[in-house]
């Protein structure tokens, strides 16, 4: 199975790096841009086709390691 | 004092720390990430400056996770000392040690010059050499120093007295210029529950030498072999 699993900052949390993409995308000239936030996105493969014990381990899996669920949320998608 | 330093791959800075902290007295070991535990009769675990695992994914995330981490977090537990600097102190937070998380720099820029620090208090195991409220000179190198939390834990942080160190101008006002990275409330540094973990970002280290700068940062390695 592929899951994909998108980690945002949470709102209200600063991103310096999300406000400098902003920028560059306005600098171009680009209309309608009102906000830029930056996150990650990683594609994952799991073994075997229990869709609950996937959706458990990724769920694991973004506690343990990928967000800081300090300043950031995650989204898990199975396809 | 008994000071082991945990090495991760991409620490920088353990020889540094290791120096300053011999030269206040202690006796330092070196241990590798991968152990399991800390050399026996350890008082001090550090965790040094550097860029462990490139700072892929998040700084310190990965070295947050790391074998020696759970030995650190049992030497925590049981009232031992843990000292973090720079990258060591993001990796704190990522492990659970400390609350907050160092967001990137507010300008987005690494920062890398002389800071001075206001000592918050001088009643703890980390800065009994120094006194309330002193100024001291030392440096930062950075790109990822932001100090973050949500209010509660802010709230919680200042109200038990657990901020260790702030950025300040030479007379101790905690002005936008002093802080740089953009900390919240200009911290610098900040204790555990128990005052037994400090996590900083500047490099006390670093000045130890008048040959290199400056010395005002023996007084931290000063009051940990004391």
């Amino acid at each position: 199975m592929k899951a994909r699993i998108i980690v945002t900052l949470k709102t209200g949390v600063l991103d310096p790096q999300g406000k400098a993409i902003e920028a560059a995308l306005t600098s171009f000239g680009l209309a309608g841009i009102d906000s830029v936030r930056q996150g990650k996105v990683f594609d994952v493969e799991i073994a075997g086709d229990d869709r609950a014990a996937a959706e458990a381990t990724l769920k694991s899996a973004c506690e343990k390691l990928l967000a800081n669920t300090v300043v950031e949320n995650y989204a898990i998608e199975i396809a | 004092m008994r000071a082991a330093i945990i090495v991760f791959p991409g620490s920088n800075r353990d020889a540094d720390v290791s120096r300053a902290l011999t030269q206040a007295g202690a006796d330092v070991v070196k241990v590798w990430h991968a152990d399991t535990e800390l050399p026996a009769g350890t008082d001090l675990a550090v965790l040094p400056g550097g860029f462990s695992y490139g700072d892929y994914l998040r700084c310190g995330a990965i070295a947050g996770r790391a074998a020696a981490m759970d030995a650190v977090r049992a030497h925590a537990a049981r009232g031992g000392l843990v000292l973090g600097i720079c990258n060591g102190f993001q990796i704190l937070c990522e492990s659970g040690l400390l609350p907050g998380v160092l967001m990137r720099n507010v300008d987005r820029r690494f920062i890398c010059h002389r800071q001075l620090l206001r000592v918050e208090r001088a009643d703890t195991r980390f800065t009994s050499a120094y006194t309330k409220d002193q100024v001291i000179d030392v440096c930062v190198a950075h790109g990822e120093g932001n100090y973050f939390a949500d209010p509660d834990t802010i709230a919680r942080l200042e109200g038990e007295g657990r901020v260790a160190f702030r950025y300040s101008d030479a007379a101790g006002n905690l002005t936008v210029d002093a802080n740089r990275n953009g900390s919240l409330n200009s911290i610098a540094g900040i204790y555990s529950e128990q005052l037994n973990v400090l996590g900083l970002m500047p490099h006390p280290e670093n000045f130890v030498e008048g040959l290199v700068g400056g010395t005002d940062g023996r007084g931290l390695f000063a009051s940990l072999a004391a």
